[in-house]
């Protein structure tokens, strides 16, 4: 068979929904046998954030984003109708009744795939977020990595 | 129709099916049948275009109570 091709997603968004959308696009890019990157920048970090507390050291600031933004990608909320978390644990319910994987488990289903997650260091540190914080296996990189992934890329796409 | 190996993917949403069936695909050699039952609506269109993407052949389908099968060729 010829070269793989490749896919490459931005993931911007911290909401659930896009982000189980980005997810769901690239665990089926990576079925079709593409080498598939996730490239996680501002909101799309929290999808990377660990469940738990992780004690690192951090200025106020930094502190103060970390409690503001969702600790992992199952507390993300919706991007509509997400009414104070309600909306939520809504689609959640119905999700489970569809037979529909849930945003973490398509996030472990993408690590078994061998989809590249990473996160854009730029942002790690505006936002404030240290290593620790994110998900063992996710490689950190700036703009030229992306682009170096993207303009080999068959499929692009920003979410 | 008869088959080197059957995945059940029934019950699964998207893009389970589709994740499965490529998992299966690898664990058979060129030349063997796939039978897949899934009952994903969407499996149709899904698994004709992945087939046809990666080279293999989609033998035959049928509907049987909300039951989809295919037999995919691995190329």
């Amino acid at each position: 068979m010829t070269e793989k091709k490749r896919t490459t997603i931005v993931l911007f968004s911290g909401d659930y929904d896009k982000a189980m959308a980005a997810y769901i696009i690239a665990n089926g890019a990576a079925a079709y046998d593409h080498e598939v990157t996730i490239f996680h920048t501002f909101w799309g970090l929290n999808a990377l954030r660990k469940d738990e507390h992780v004690p690192v050291k951090k200025t106020f600031m930094e502190k103060m984003f970390g409690k503001m933004m969702p600790r992992g990608a199952d507390k993300m909320g919706l991007s509509r109708m997400n009414m104070g978390g309600i909306g939520q644990k809504m689609i959640k319910d119905i999700m489970k009744k569809h037979n529909a994987m849930p945003l973490p488990q398509l996030i472990e289903m993408a690590k078994e795939q061998d989809i590249k997650l990473v996160g854009c260091q730029m942002t790690v540190d505006l936002l404030g977020l240290k290593h620790e914080e994110l998900l063992d296996g996710v490689e950190f990189a700036g703009v030229a990595a992306y682009l170096a992934d993207a303009e080999e890329g068959n499929v692009n796409l920003f979410i | 129709m008869k088959a080197d190996k059957i995945l059940d993917a029934k019950g699964l949403a998207c893009p389970m099916p589709i994740v499965k069936t490529k998992k299966a695909m690898n664990e058979i050699e060129s030349g063997q049948v796939l039978e897949i039952h899934t009952t994903d609506k969407g499996a149709k269109n899904d698994l004709t275009a992945w087939a046809k993407s990666g080279g293999h052949e989609l033998l035959n389908h049928e509907e049987e109570q909300d039951v989809f099968k295919f037999w995919i060729k691995k190329a």
